[in-house]
């Protein structure tokens, strides 16, 4: 049963999309109307448990865009170098132009906002658009599928290597009131080429909290290679459900690393299906908590075809109340044999009030395969402390020290240096260490 | 420099040190022999500060203060350092960083102003030729994958970086073959003075060949129930330990 609080949400967004009806295409329409026949989900649901999601879908938000607050947008966007790099600015889901900048060869790769991009690429988007996220009962997914949301665009043409990233900086900025932002992003990666897209949410403070909603879809075509990171450092009292789903095609290679810094609830819905054989696929993650920040990462492999390799790394560092969540899923279809699937999940709590849910979900329909997985959460080692300590290292520093190194193996992942030293001064600081 | 007296410590419900007594002064060389088992490396632990033990009874006096009141980064910015017997493996976390960290950590101590890059490179390159490790161990993360030897080479170059005054190595010569031996060996008489002292934990008077003690001292049960010169190491090589107990045994 719906409750009143979340019935009111639904109402609201039944209604602002009422207002699109017009300007809606066959996709979204069909969307609309599985999203109408939609409950929002509660922790009744086996795949929302940890979620309590009342107050967020209790309160009211505007969905109009507010004036932006340029003077607190603007370090959000300049936190680190990127002058090699693409740069898309989206401030509550609109694009701004001014603030973006593309740097690569237009020949190599297409960025640009979605919404440009179904005018001027409406070929490539029909093609991929809704392809691969498919929201079935997933309420926020619906939504956002029934919605026009604008995000990024990536195209990268066949036999291109793109050397300069593309960047999307993404900024919830609810000064004047709660923000309801729907994004949506693509990314298509032509046959044998390579590039790094990554996204950076981020949210102005305020005493409003925000939700994002966010569907990304990413199609590896064959021989590809796509390094995405989803960097997450957004308010503590600001609020994230994403779905991203990627596609590989033959002999590709999908790299994902997700790093979750800050919020109040995040959820990341992350799928892979590998539709091809001698695929490579990564799902990195790294939680880095505090405070009453809950994160809750649903990962899903589908190896569809045979000779493929899966990799599931997920870590976590907890302090404060935090909660994290690790729900890996691996499927491999009865056609996947000689499939490798490894999923590994390493916790570690900083206090008592934090906590971890991990939980692996193995679903096998082929003989010939090799698939582990493993879970651990425990409190910091007792003796690598000892031994820094032994060497005159003061005990915050010596834990520091574990903590990066603990975390290292996923941080190992993010290859373009900007990122990762900005992540890394961002967790030194958080565990109050200065090299 | 270092009274320990009447030493007592237990680790969970069983008691392994019974009354410890030793003092050691500037300048000398103390090995400290005895049978498996006989609480070598609790008696090292304990003056490390590792915080499994507890201490029953006795006091620790090091450079005139109550070392069993200080954490284990204190006592090592005092200046007592400890070779481990099994140097833990830290993954993710690089052999040159954790050394600038305890330099700079030390100095701190010492009322000193941290080193700079430079400074701390030549440091780095001057030890390392001490003990003859190769540049490639310092780039890799701390101890992990290294061989045994490699390993305790690793400790005497951690000891070289941060000049201890009381430096305790627990069976540094085990699984040394003896080039390597040689190797820390010498090291480790380069790094001696008057001023600082080195207690010794063997079990093989090869070592003894290298580094000549002033003094050794036999460990079983939790005491120290002999103790003599250089010739009781001999002795022991000779005999083995059955005498040593028996007549511990027949006083007890
Ligand atoms: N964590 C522990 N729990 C229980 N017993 C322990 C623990 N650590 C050490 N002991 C016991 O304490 C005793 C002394 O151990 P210690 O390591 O000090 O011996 P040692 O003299 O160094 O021996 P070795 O020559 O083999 O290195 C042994 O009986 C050992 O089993
Ligand atoms: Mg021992």
């Amino acid at each position: 049963m719906p409750t009143a609080e979340t019935t009111d949400f639904k109402q609201m967004a039944l209604a602002r999309l009422a207002d699109q009806a017009a300007s809606q295409n066959d996709q979204q329409r069909a969307a609309a109307q599985v999203f109408a026949r939609l409950d929002a989900p509660t922790r009744k649901h086996e795949e929302w448990k940890y979620l309590d999601l009342r107050q967020l879908l209790g309160q009211s938000y505007q969905l109009a865009p507010a004036q932006p607050q340029w003077a607190a947008i603007d370090p959000l966007l300049h936190q680190y170098a990127e002058d090699q790099a693409n740069v898309l600015v989206f401030v509550n889901g609109q694009y701004a132009p001014e603030h973006s900048r593309v740097v690569s060869n237009p020949a190599q790769v297409v960025v640009c906002p979605l919404a440009e991009a179904r005018q001027k690429y409406p070929d490539v988007v029909a093609a991929h658009l809704g392809q691969y996220a498919q929201y079935g009962d997933h309420f926020f997914a619906a939504l956002n599928s029934a919605w026009a949301a604008n995000g990024a665009f990536v195209w990268v043409k066949p036999n291109q290597t793109v050397a300069e990233p593309i960047i999307a900086h993404y900024v919830t900025d609810s000064s004047e009131a709660s923000t309801l932002v729907h994004l949506r992003n693509l990314v298509v990666v032509g046959t044998s080429s390579q590039c790094t897209f990554i996204e950076h949410y981020n949210s102005t403070p305020s005493a409003f909290g925000g939700l994002t909603n966010l569907v990304a879809e990413l199609a590896v075509g064959a021989n590809a290679h796509l390094d995405h990171y989803k960097i997450q450092d957004e308010a503590a009292n600001a609020s994230h459900i994403g779905l991203t789903q990627a596609h590989q095609q033959a002999d590709s290679r999908y790299y994902n690393t997700t790093i979750s810094l800050s919020g109040q609830i995040v959820r990341n819905n992350l799928g892979i299906s590998i539709d091809g054989s001698n695929c490579e696929a990564y799902m990195n993650g790294l939680m880095v908590l505090t405070g009453q920040t809950l994160v809750d990462n649903h990962t899903a492999v589908d190896h569809l075809k045979p000779h493929s390799q899966s990799n599931q790394l997920y870590k976590g560092l907890l302090d404060g109340r935090s909660t994290g969540v690790f729900n890996g899923k691996i499927y491999v279809r009865p056609d996947a044999q000689k499939t490798n699937a490894y999923q590994s999940s390493k916790n570690i709590l900083l206090s008592d009030s934090a906590t971890v849910d991990a939980k692996p979900q193995l679903e096998i329909w082929a003989d010939d395969v090799k698939c582990s997985h493993g879970h651990a959460t425990g409190a910091l080692d007792e003796e690598p402390l000892f031994y820094l300590r032994a060497r005159g290292i003061a005990l915050e520093q010596a834990r520091a020290m574990l903590m990066f190194a603990f975390a290292d193996d996923v941080l190992a992942r993010l290859s373009y240096a900007p990122v990762r030293d900005h992540i890394e001064k961002i967790i030194a600081e958080r565990l109050r260490w200065q090299d | 420099m270092l009274k320990i007296s009447n030493l007592e410590a237990a680790i969970g419900e069983k008691q392994i040190l019974r009354g410890i007594n030793l003092e050691v002064r500037p300048g000398e060389v103390h090995a400290i022999m005895g049978p498996n088992g006989s609480g070598k490396s609790t008696l090292a632990s304990v003056l490390a500060g590792r915080e499994d033990y507890e201490v029953l009874g006795g006091q620790v006096d090091f450079l005139g203060q109550d070392l069993l009141e200080l954490a284990p980064e204190e006592r090592a910015g005092l200046g007592l350092f400890l070779a481990f017997q099994y140097p833990v493996e830290i993954p993710g976390v690089s052999n040159t960083n954790f050394l600038k960290a305890a330099v700079n950590s030390v100095r701190k101590y010492r009322g000193q102003e941290p080193m700079d890059a430079v400074g701390f490179l030549k440091m780095m390159k001057d030890k390392m030729k001490l003990v003859n490790i190769d540049q490639s161990l310092l780039s890799r993360s701390l101890n992990e994958g290294f061989s045994g030897g490699e390993k305790k080479r690793n400790e005497i170059f951690q000891m070289a970086m941060l000049e201890p005054k009381l430096a305790i190595l627990d069976e540094t010569d085990s699984g040394l073959d003896i080039d390597a031996l040689r190797i820390v060996a010498n090291g480790v008489n380069t790094l001696k003075s008057a001023d600082n002292a080195i207690l010794l934990i063997t079990h093989y008077q090869r070592l003894l060949d290298y580094i000549v003690p002033d003094f050794v001292h036999v460990l079983y049960k939790g005491r120290i129930v002999k103790s003599g010169t250089k010739e009781l190491a001999l002795e022991l090589e000779e005999k083995g330990y059955d005498w040593v107990k028996q007549e511990a045994e027949a006083l007890a």
